[in-house]
């Protein structure tokens, strides 16, 4: 896993609340794999990127040239809610998009994402606001994301504080991968199954 | 020390804990499908094997067609498809993991046969690679879904690192009326405190009216819990989930049962156990909910009327609002029993079981439907107990074609689509944006408003229908409503 530090990079402001995974990726891209170059890039956000025909939308934020490289997303509350797939944060790391600032996300896709070395920033929602107000404003301008330090850096040079659970940070430093840090303590979890499955021998 | 039900199950996992609270878990039963494919390639690719295969179980639900089945896995005519059922089947035999194919008699929806195979059970950690599994919990369990990595770790380990959530009971409490079911109460939930109401925590549903739902009507609530954001959803287990689970083929037997038994009658949440939040709904208020947006939580009262963005009280409420009805081809102000429907759908891990066949053969016995409509039931065993009850018959003479058992239009990826710009009543679980077909419109409902639907063509309350008296004649306002005691302080949004 690639480890998240510093990034600065171009954010696009996508002014939308409810932002579920099936809008991120629709379901039926779910079965590729993702081997290819492009990876899952051509399928993010497709149903809003394209038309009928395949052709861009031009209305569309990630299709204004000023966003097109867009390595950050400002949005709005409950980013990710819906359906747990993956393959919404394939399509986006695929698309260079490896930081999402928003007011809350769901769950489960929070979790892929830190599981992918992306980074879900969570801001106030008047704070994510501003932020796209500016980006609307200076099109194509750039954020400056600080783990070490857990800040957001705007485009007038005000910094935002924000929290995130010192283990996850630690983990997206590092680039941990977890299930190396989980078997590492197998003597322990060999004592606990071996205690627990002697009380409940049919859940063995 | 007074604990809650969730408390309870998380302790008894804990193996061990990090400074900042993050737990290691032990997960006693996870559940693979299909989709899992991702995880199961990354997990060759490191070389690693499945830990422990025995509490892993496996079932074709998400890709297999709903038609064509007798053919096994050569009726499934999408080639991807086909490939992607062969290759849940092949990792299942490389990792010795149960799987219940496309052509064995247990299989089904994964949040359906759970249960009904006994692999569910109270006070066990359940986990899948689907946000549905929040359904388990209707039985007791602490159930939640992961994405490809985590599911992969689960795999590796058996166990998972886990921030502990916080924990929200809602309270439903007196008694519902007739025809208000078990989807209409998690609707009128999602209504009221949001998509992202429960986002963080785990809610345990309390109350007269969740402990007087059937097991089938429970585990419908359970599985929405995910709708409204929430880690997980779980009711306290009683006699009524001890008698479903007896006998069944994974359940403990002889001496293991009463162990079983003695070790979940603690299970239910001590008197005077503190929650993080508490929110209380009033069950006799509710009716028959039906959803008119593109998120769970834009559903009313089937007696109420397409609402006016403008007058929605949260920025973020209006917005999305306003792209909902422009997606759903809808005017505000308009009741929403003059919107007309062109397919219905009765099925998925939400409202595929017994009962709610049983409700939606009630309510189309003797009649037609008007629009195409289809039913799939949630598992195969659900399938052919239908048969002998002689369900099918009353569909198909219905005109409702009667289809074989899968996650079929709920997840809409075996190619059981909804064509754009039609309109489908449908007792799945999500109303997205594209979620049955790219351009597809979706109401969700309970099966016998989806029955009732089929009969009118357009959204009909079903105790009309049958010329019931109404219980409540005034309709109840749903908003989103201020927590604590009372519920149901809410705005006025559909008046």
């Amino acid at each position: 896993m690639k480890p998240f530090t510093t990034l600065t990079a171009v954010a696009a402001p996508f002014d939308m609340a409810n932002i579920d995974t099936d809008r991120i990726i629709p379901v039926r891209f779910l079965r590729k794999l993702r081997s290819s170059k492009a990876g899952y890039d051509p399928y993010l956000f497709h149903d809003m990127r394209f038309d009928a025909e395949g052709r861009e939308k031009p209305g569309f934020v990630l299709n204004q040239p000023a966003w097109r490289r867009a390595g950050i997303l400002v949005t709005g509350a409950n980013f990710g809610c819906g359906s747990s797939r993956e393959g919404a944060v394939y399509a986006l790391l695929d698309s260079g998009i490896r930081a999402v600032i928003a007011p809350s996300f769901g769950d489960i896709h929070y979790a892929n994402e830190l599981q992918n070395g992306m980074l879900p920033v969570t801001l106030p929602e008047e704070i994510c606001r501003g932020l796209r107000d500016q980006l609307q404003a200076r099109p194509g301008a750039t954020l400056t994301i600080d783990l070490p330090a857990q800040t957001v850096t705007d485009t007038l040079g005000d910094t935002h504080p924000f929290m995130i659970d010192p283990i996850y940070k630690e983990r997206l430093l590092q680039g941990l991968d977890d299930i190396g840090l989980v078997l590492a303590q197998l003597p322990a979890i060999e004592d606990f199954e071996n205690q627990y499955h002697n009380d409940q021998p049919w859940l063995a | 020390m007074a604990t809650t039900l969730f408390e309870k199950i998380w302790n008894a996992h804990v193996i061990m804990e990090r400074p900042g609270g993050d737990a290691l878990l032990h997960i006693d039963r996870n559940f693979v499908h299909e989709g899992s494919f991702h995880a199961f390639g990354a997990l060759a690719k490191d070389g690693r094997t499945v830990r422990k295969p025995r509490q892993n179980f496996a079932v074709a639900d998400h890709y297999v067609p709903t038609i064509g089945r007798e053919r096994g896995i050569a009726g499934a005519e999408d080639a991807d498809a086909r490939h992607m059922i062969a290759l849940l089947e092949e990792n299942c035999r490389t990792n010795g993991i149960a799987h219940f194919g496309i052509d064995d008699d247990r299989q089904g929806i994964v949040h359906v046969i759970g249960p009904e195979l006994g692999i569910t059970q109270p006070g066990l950690t359940i986990t899948c690679g689907d946000s549905h599994t929040s359904t388990h919990g209707a039985l007791g369990a602490y159930a939640f879904g992961t994405g490809a990595s985590q599911l992969k770790q689960i795999l590796a380990t058996q166990c998972l690192w886990m921030k502990r959530p916080k924990t929200l009971r809602i309270t439903v409490d007196g008694a519902l009326a007739p025809s208000v079911t078990g989807k209409d109460v998690v609707l009128a939930i999602i209504a009221n405190i949001g998509t992202a109401g429960a986002t963080g925590h785990v809610i345990e549903f309390a109350g007269a009216a969740i402990r007087n739902l059937t097991i089938e009507g429970r585990l419908t609530v359970c599985n929405m819990a995910i709708e409204a954001g929430a880690r997980a959803g779980m009711i306290a287990p009683d006699d009524a989930v001890y008698q479903f689970l007896h006998g069944r083929e994974y359940s403990p037997k002889g001496a293991d049962w009463d162990v079983a038994l003695a070790q979940w009658r603690l299970l239910p949440t001590d008197d005077g156990a503190r929650f993080d939040r508490e929110v209380t709904l009033h069950g006799a208020q509710l009716e028959p909910m039906v959803t008119w947006g593109t998120s769970p939580e834009e559903a009313l009262p089937v007696s109420g009327r397409v609402p006016d963005p403008a007058a929605l009280p949260e920025a973020d409420q209006r917005a999305h609002a306003k792209l909902a009805l422009a997606y759903m081809d809808l005017q505000p102000g308009m009741p929403l029993t003059d919107i007309r429907i062109d397919r219905a759908f009765i099925g998925s891990c939400t409202n595929g079981r017994i009962e709610d066949l049983r409700a939606a053969a009630a309510v189309l016995k003797g009649r037609k439907t008007t629009i195409p409509a289809w039913v799939s039931p949630g598992s195969t065993t659900l399938k052919r107990q239908a048969e002998a009850e002689g369900l099918d018959r009353i569909f198909m003479e219905a005109g409702v074609e009667w289809r074989a058992s899968g996650c079929s239009s709920c997840a809409a990826m075996n190619g059981d689509t909804v064509p754009a710009g039609l309109r489908c009543a449908s007792t799945s679980n999500r109303n997205f944006e594209g979620r049955q077909g790219k351009g597809a419109r979706t109401h969700l409902m309970s099966p016998a408003m989806a029955a009732a639907a089929m009969i009118t063509g357009r959204i009909t309350d079903v105790r009309k229908l049958f010329s019931f008296p109404l219980p409540h004649p005034s309709p109840s306002p749903i908003g989103r409503g201020i927590e604590g005691e009372g519920g149901f302080k809410t705005r006025k949004q559909n008046q």
